[in-house]
């Protein structure tokens, strides 16, 4: 069997919902039913064969080739299998994915990770504000899981984030961990202002000295155990965090938000 | 069956289903691991009054610890689930956990989830953190030291205790000598233990009492000053008994250790004042699992 790909005919001008092409939904279904699937496209629907040439069969692997920044919702809810997609992807990337994993060559918009539950996104490009972060209104964003950016990530990344691993290879902007309840947040490269603001709970795990807001306090430099256990996690990520040379144990400890909890911690590689 | 002059007598041990679990503790280095291995797995010899039967397994390179430091894996045994979890938490809670520089791990990952440091987390004071790595529970407990790392849980599986076996010599002197060579050689089996002090028990005993409060007494049958007063085992000219307990995870297990372990003795030999290698069982009736001596040693 070889994976189901969808390749783009034509970019809309109108944003599409691609919540309905996930590997649980397509599960046993013909390719004339997949064909016929109807996608919101801004207020009318287009059917999938008009907006994709398809080829294979294989509805646990699905690629989508020449995608853009239109395409929402993809994997939405995702419960097992796996999808590639070769170029950008639009909001909501793997909203409240449950399992599987998800591929993006390109960049993603606003809202990737949102409300994750589990399993495992990878982002090539660079994303945009509130990765891994609760949708409007909601007090937990995302739950589980792994996600990783190659790229540099926007604000808020992690807002309001429960439990798992967000890995950040580039920048991230200002407010990275902000409300966060628990989980980790690691980052390579630099972080903008009010870094963990109100945050619980949680760890942000950063290579670079943060400006730190006044209600971060140091709680001197440490040698933590669960270091190495964290970063031999990582080894077979495709991805800096799992090259021998990223990993360390001694870090600068920062304990807060204390106008919150104060029961999270910023750990700064030293 | 003689193998090299001592006779394997023609009987079996007989052992009993057991709950057990397997820990690893690690350390800044092995000789503080080893200590707070050792602490752990004290007081530990017999269910009979210990509560559980533990030991040390072996000790870990730091290439297979989970925090890639030195490490020693330990095994506890008990009769009951709940008795074994009660039994890890507070050996866990007393000697590890209060142990300088020392980190504690699941060393095994299947059977039912019992608690690890689950609820030693609450040591911590609201202050402790807990970390879910590559689908783990862990628990970081600030202490004085530092933190003290521990998983939440660790595995409780079906295991076999009271595999054993008697070493008969012409002096005692002989008879402990050729059971330290039973028990290095066993040491280096994996998924067994031998929870006696050094691995040996000098004191086998049989069920039952004349004092009616007592449900084990002295194995008479084998005590060689008892030869020409009871109904005794033993030839006459036998000065000494000893015996190796041994608890496994498998049949399998405890069958490996005993042949290794009968197996260094006979090579001792009589030369050396072994006399005949025999094994304690109650008729068969009481336990499901039985180590046939010759079987074995075939």
């Amino acid at each position: 069997m070889s994976a189901l790909t969808f390749t783009m005919k034509k970019r809309l001008d109108q944003r599409v919902d691609m919540s309905p092409l996930v590997c649980n939904l397509l599960e046993g279904l013909t390719p004339k039913e997949i064909a016929g699937i109807e996608l919101q496209n801004g207020k009318r629907k287009i059917r999938v064969d008009e907006l994709f040439r398809i080829k294979g069969d294989d509805t646990q692997n699905i690629v989508i080739e020449g995608s853009f920044a239109k395409l929402d919702f993809i994997g939405k809810q995702l419960a097992g299998g796996n999808i590639t997609v070769h170029g950008d992807v639009g909001a909501y990337l793997g909203l409240e994915m449950k399992s599987g994993s998800i591929k993006v060559e390109g960049n993603a918009g606003i809202y990737a990770a949102c409300e994750m539950k589990n399993g495992y996104l990878e982002i090539k490009g660079n994303t945009g504000d509130l990765l891994a972060a609760a949708l409007p209104g909601n007090k937990q964003g995302m739950k589980g899981g792994t996600v990783l950016v190659k790229g540099n990530v926007g604000e808020r990344a992690g807002d309001h984030m429960r439990r798992g691993t967000l890995l950040i290879e580039g920048n991230a902007g200002d407010y990275c961990g902000s409300r966060m309840v628990a989980g980790t947040i690691a980052v390579m490269g630099t972080t903008g202002r009010y870094l963990g603001y109100a945050m619980r709970r949680g760890t942000l795990l950063l290579w670079n000295q943060p400006q730190l807001s006044a209600t971060f306090n140091d709680c001197g430099s440490h040698t933590l155990a669960f270091l190495p256990i964290l970063f031999a996690s990582f080894k077979n990520l495709n991805s800096k965090f799992a090259k021998e040379s990223a990993r360390f144990n001694r870090v600068q400890r920062y304990g807060g938000d204390m106008a919150e909890t104060g029961r999270g911690e910023v750990l700064v590689k030293i | 069956m003689i193998i090299n002059g001592v006779t394997i007598d023609e009987t079996f041990a007989e052992a009993f289903g057991m709950k057990a679990t397997r820990a690893i503790i690690t350390a800044q280095n092995e000789k503080w691991a080893m200590i707070s291995a050792q602490a752990m797995t004290g007081f530990a010899t017999s269910v009979i009054a210990c509560g559980c039967e533990a030991g040390i397994e072996k000790v870990l390179d730091p290439s297979e610890t989970p925090d890639g430091r030195p490490g020693v894996s330990i095994l506890i045994f008990a009769m009951g689930g709940k008795g074994l979890a009660k039994q890890l938490e507070t050996r866990a809670g007393q000697c590890v956990l209060t142990s300088p520089t020392s980190a504690l791990f699941a060393g095994i990952d299947e059977g039912v989830q019992i608690p690890l440091g689950k609820n030693l987390r609450y040591f911590g004071d609201g202050f402790q953190i807990a970390k879910k790595i590559a689908g783990k529970r862990y628990w970081r407990v600030p202490v004085m030291d530092g933190e003290f790392l521990t998983e939440a849980t660790t595995g409780r599986v079906e295991a076999v205790g009271g595999g054993n076996f008697l070493v008969l010599a012409q002096s005692q002197p002989q008879a402990l000598a050729a059971c330290e060579a039973a028990i290095e050689e066993m040491r280096k089996i994996p998924n067994v233990i031998m929870p006696f002090p050094g691995g040996v028990v000098r004191s086998g005993s049989k069920v039952g009492s004349k004092y009616p409060a007592l449900g084990a007494s002295t194995n008479d049958a084998f005590c060689p000053t008892l030869k020409g007063v009871t109904k005794s085992e033993l030839p006459a000219d036998c000065e000494s008994v000893m015996e190796i307990v041994i608890d496994g995870l498998t049949k399998e297990d405890i069958d490996k250790a005993m042949r290794v372990g009968i197996q260094a003795i006979c090579d001792l030999g009589a030369v050396n004042g072994i006399q005949r290698i025999s094994a304690g069982n109650y008729g068969g009736k009481l336990g499901p699992f039985h180590f046939h001596l010759r079987e074995i040693m075939a």
